[in-house]
């Protein structure tokens, strides 16, 4: 996915741009309006996450003259107001959804994910390996022709294993990307997730792998 | 009797002593505890029954009828306005004067034609022309005059005839007769012919219509004029010898009216006698005088009651109407 | 909210009072002015007429050998006749002798020429008018002064003059009454431009502070254009602290941002439990105090929108849709069904930024205490009242604490490990009684809390 990030302030870009570069996005980054009409003219984006206060003006201006423009990249706001109101304005304006600062990145994931569905409509984004195609936008994974609608938890945990066949991953790190911060879980919850991908692959050619001490990997046999 | 009559008013004039009435009645004979005195120039024989009715509803009222001519009721009511309680005249004149001085009661709440009342305090409750009167006998045989123009035609065609047969008020006595006089005068001119034709043949001078008409019956007198028409007609003793006239020319029509002396010592009772005075009206039998007419309706104009009755009664205009009035029947 | 305005009068009362005095003034005064005007106007033809009979009586008056003789015509007094038998006086003095008449009747002789001299004098008790005019004849031998003198009373003249007296006061009367018709229309007139104003400026949104453009009387543009310049510089100081407010909110929030995704992308380097558990604490405390602070402002904005409810009609199916689509990301994350079962097309009539706080509120905590893998019905009934119903799966309610928890900042017994400031039941609460409804807590029997927030 190649995503536009439009954020002034330089932390929270660089931030931003290492969660999503973890898994396995391209992001471009621009710090002002001016600069973000100039990407956004020049660049093919799947979508542009968009901060509302910028030194060179407000970012709702920007919604107003890229929507004018008849680009329709799916644009996810970063408000740091809380108010109902101006989410709704901002929503008036053409913006797919907004996330409220500080925000959770598997959220802000989630809400990319599904405005990417929404928009995409007929587009696909499949991945293939082996007999098994794997569309992580509309959650579609298909067996020996048999299409099965992933469950959230599961579609994310297959994405993170897809895009890294054959690397070991610790059970640690799929509860840290699984559950969020709020929840209290133990690493073990990881294993019913596991449980259940193993059986949605099993007439297939790709198998969970279970590294004792480790953790879980990928293979296509 | 008018001789006589002049005799008496001359003395009284000249004495200013005793009181003498043509007529002196009282109803009823006995004692009542109210007497209500009325001076009145109408002949008692057409008030009797007016006033007994009045004293059939008031028992304990004993009325005093007294009779005089016209100007004296005038000169005797003006000297003593106390001594009598109603007021009754056929001069018009003299009466709206009375009341205009401030003589007359104002009486309220009598609802009465505008016309026939002035002032709330002078009722007039007859209407009575003026009529020339003739001896049959005399006309036996030839045309009646209708007016006053023929009056004078057959006067000048047979002046041999009439002399001193005629008669006439003599308006320096009687009230009425003046006021008749004036009247005839303001209307035409053909009065003064009349009185100059019956001048030169040596007209007799009444007081009273009731002489003229006594004097027409026997035949002293053969044409009378300006009698009053009411007492000629009422006389239906006569009627086979004299003949009563209204002038088709024009009718001199007085109103008799009545009115309360200012200074009555019983104003409601005197009251009283005025309203039934105006409701006898409506009885024949009881009022044996003409009921008044409205003059509109009857088409003939009737003397107005109005201050302007007054202008005759002018000292100085007074003075010259009866100097041209000598110098015409006296000559 | 609204303080109470000190009440000085009215000016209704006060311009209707002015216009009705003013009316009743004028009334009066016109009584009398044309009562006076017609005194004047009978009076001069009494005068006219008296001044006539005079002169015709006067015009009689001939020297005829050596004497005096005044033949005057039946008219001088025929013409003095009146509806109310006015009685008439005269005296005719030749120099200061009385030829003839009322000796009662002064002469006054006038003091030059031949004008005819009107005065009122009392005989006997009675007014009378008095006309005298005099005139010089010439004898042979000698002059001689003829002075005539013409009264009559004032029946007929007062008659006329009460009969004139009761139409204008009549009139007056009536005019007055017009006028007060007048006054209460010119006054609600009036009156009316201030109401319009009045609720043109009532009837408006809750933000509406743009200035009054409907055209307005010349007299009360001064109050407008005041209106107008507070109203601004209100809508200006507003911006300028919502401004403030944006931010602010910018300047703490961006950074907490940058902190919790620095925090996050540590968390997937670090090994080490203890280093796992410091970083996830600080996300935690992060995203709580975060929260707290949005509902703290959500709170603050709903007490203060609860005063000026904004009712639009709404289509409720709608807006909670809208809002289960906005959530249904947050609740994939937890594998947590959000169901909407609606029949649709209810229609409210309330403040949509309220109602969906509210319900986002309501959502938001079912979302919270709900298992993974587990379902939240949303439920709208509109019979017998409009009603949302969320039920959840989760823990239930604290039963012996099911009545508190709609206080401020309470919170569950089995809360521990959740993020919440305790506000969410309290918003839901406070727009559900500003909107004349409630809300109400319960236990399901098969496990689960249930929240109805009715209309």
């Amino acid at each position: 996915m190649k995503f536009l990030l439009v954020e002034d302030n330089q932390e929270l870009a660089e931030a931003v741009i290492g969660r999503m570069q973890l898994d396995g996005h391209v992001i471009d980054h621009a710090d002002k309006i001016q600069d973000a009409i100039a990407f956004s003219e020049t660049g093919e984006y799947d979508l542009i996450l968009l901060d509302i206060m910028l030194p060179d003006g407000d970012g709702r201006d920007f919604l107003k003259q890229h929507r004018a423009a008849r680009r329709n990249t799916p644009v996810i706001v970063l408000t740091a107001r809380s108010q109902v109101s101006d989410r709704i304005g901002v929503l008036d304006l053409g913006a797919d959804d907004y996330v409220t600062k500080p925000f959770d990145h598997a959220e802000l994931q989630a809400r990319c994910r599904a405005v990417l569905r929404r928009k995409a409509g007929a587009a696909q984004s499949e991945l293939r390996m082996g007999d098994v195609r794997f569309d992580p936008v509309a959650g579609r994974l298909t067996v020996k022709d048999e299409v099965i609608d992933l469950r959230n938890r599961e579609l994310r945990l297959l994405e993170l294993l897809f895009n890294a066949p054959g690397q070991i991953f610790p059970k640690q790190k799929l509860v840290d990307r699984l559950f969020s911060y709020e929840e209290d879980v133990s690493e073990n919850a990881v294993e019913v997730y596991i449980a259940r991908l193993r059986k949605h692959l099993e007439p297939s050619e790709l198998k969970i792998t279970t590294h004792r001490g480790l953790g879980y990997r990928l293979d296509n046999v | 009797m008018c001789y006589l009559f002049l005799v008496i008013f001359s003395l009284w004039a000249a004495s200013g002593t005793a009181q003498d009435w043509e007529d002196e009645q009282v109803f009823p004979e006995e004692q009542a505890a109210r007497v209500l005195t009325v001076l009145s120039s109408t002949d008692t024989s057409f008030f009797a029954s007016i006033i007994e009715g009045f004293i059939a509803r008031n028992p304990s009222v004993q009325v005093r009828y007294l009779v005089t001519s016209t100007a004296e009721i005038d000169t005797v009511f003006r000297a003593s306005p106390a001594a009598f309680d109603i007021v009754i005249s056929s001069a018009m004149d003299l009466q709206i004067k009375l009341a205009n001085d401030g003589l007359a009661l104002e009486i309220e709440g009598l609802n009465y034609p505008n016309w026939a009342a002035w002032r709330r305090s002078l009722f007039a409750f007859t209407t009575e022309p003026a009529a020339i009167v003739i001896n049959r006998a005399a006309f036996a045989g030839q045309s009646v005059p209708e007016t006053r123009q023929d009056l004078i035609q057959v006067l000048r065609a047979q002046p041999e005839a009439f002399e001193d047969k005629l008669g006439t008020y003599d308006v320096r006595v009687s009230g009425v007769g003046y006021l008749f006089a004036t009247q005839d005068a303001r209307t035409s001119e053909t009065y003064w012919r009349l009185m100059e034709v019956m001048g030169s043949l040596g007209t007799r001078l009444y007081c009273c219509s009731g002489d003229m008409i006594e004097d027409l019956a026997a035949g002293r007198i053969t044409v009378a004029y300006n009698v009053l028409g009411s007492y000629a007609i009422a006389r239906t003793d006569l009627a086979d010898q004299i003949e009563v006239i209204l002038p088709a020319d024009f009718q001199t029509t007085m109103m008799r009216t009545a009115l309360v002396s200012a200074q009555t010592g019983q104003p409601e009772l005197a009251t009283a006698f005025i309203r039934h005075l105006i409701d006898a009206q409506s009885n024949e039998d009881m009022f044996p005088l003409p009921p008044l007419q409205d003059a509109a309706k009857a088409g003939q104009p009737t003397i107005t009651l109005e201050p302007a009755l007054m202008t005759y009664l002018d000292a100085l205009k007074k003075r010259t109407f009866l100097d041209e009035w000598v110098n015409a029947v006296i000559q | 909210m609204s303080e109470a305005v000190r009440v000085s009068g009215s000016l209704r009362n006060r311009l209707t009072v002015i216009l009705i005095g003013g009316a009743a003034i004028l009334a009066v005064l016109l009584f009398f002015i044309v009562r006076n005007y017609a005194a004047q106007i009978a009076q001069q033809s009494q005068d006219n007429i008296l001044g006539a009979s005079v002169t015709s009586i006067l015009g009689a008056a001939i020297i005829r050998d050596g004497a005096v003789e005044v033949d005057f015509p039946y008219a001088s007094f025929s013409m003095l006749n009146t509806d109310s038998d006015d009685r008439v006086f005269y005296a005719i003095y030749q120099d200061d002798t009385l030829l003839s008449g009322y000796e009662s009747l002064p002469l006054v002789a006038p003091d030059f020429g031949e004008g005819t001299v009107f005065r009122s004098a009392t005989i006997q008790g009675t007014t009378l008018r008095v006309a005298t005019a005099s005139r010089v004849l010439i004898g042979e031998d000698r002059r001689t002064r003829i002075s005539v003198s013409v009264a009559q009373t004032q029946d007929a003249l007062s008659g006329v003059l009460n009969r004139i007296s009761r139409n204008v006061a009549l009139f007056g009367a009536g005019f007055f009454a017009l006028a007060t018709l007048l006054a209460f229309w010119a006054t609600s007139t009036t009156i009316g431009q201030l109401k319009r104003l009045t609720t043109s400026v009532t009837r408006r949104g809750p933000q509406d502070l743009s200035p009054v453009v409907k055209p307005v009387p010349s007299e009360m543009v001064p109050l407008v254009s005041s209106l107008n310049h507070l109203m601004s510089r209100l809508d200006h100081s507003l911006s300028q602290s919502e401004d403030f407010i944006a931010e602010a909110a910018h300047r703490v929030r961006t950074p907490l941002a940058t902190v919790r995704s620095h925090a996050e992308a540590t968390l997937q380097r670090v090994g080490r439990e203890e280093n796992r558990q410091a970083l996830r604490s600080m996300v935690r405390a992060i995203d709580e105090s975060s929260r707290a602070a949005g509902q703290l402002l959500d709170h603050a904005m709903i007490t203060f929108r609860a005063d000026h409810l904004d009712r639009q009609d709404l289509d409720l199916v709608d807006l909670v849709q809208e809002l289960v689509l906005r959530l249904t990301p947050v609740a994939d994350m937890k594998d947590v069904d959000l169901r909407l079962d609606a029949a649709p097309g209810i229609r409210v009539a309330a403040d949509p930024i309220l109602l969906q706080n509210a319900i986002r509120n309501l959502i938001d905590n079912a979302l919270k205490y709900s298992p993974s893998d587990s379902t939240i019905m949303i439920r709208l009934r509109s019979a017998p009242h409009i009603q949302v119903e969320i039920c959840d799966e989760g823990p239930g309610f604290p039963p012996d604490q099911i009545g508190g928890l709609v206080a401020r900042f309470a919170r569950g017994s089995n809360a521990d490990g959740i993020i919440g400031s305790g506000l969410g039941l309290t918003i839901a609460q406070d727009v559900a009684l500003a909107h004349g409804g409630h809300i109400s807590l319960a236990n399901r029997p098969e496990g689960g809390a249930c929240v109805t927030f009715s209309l």
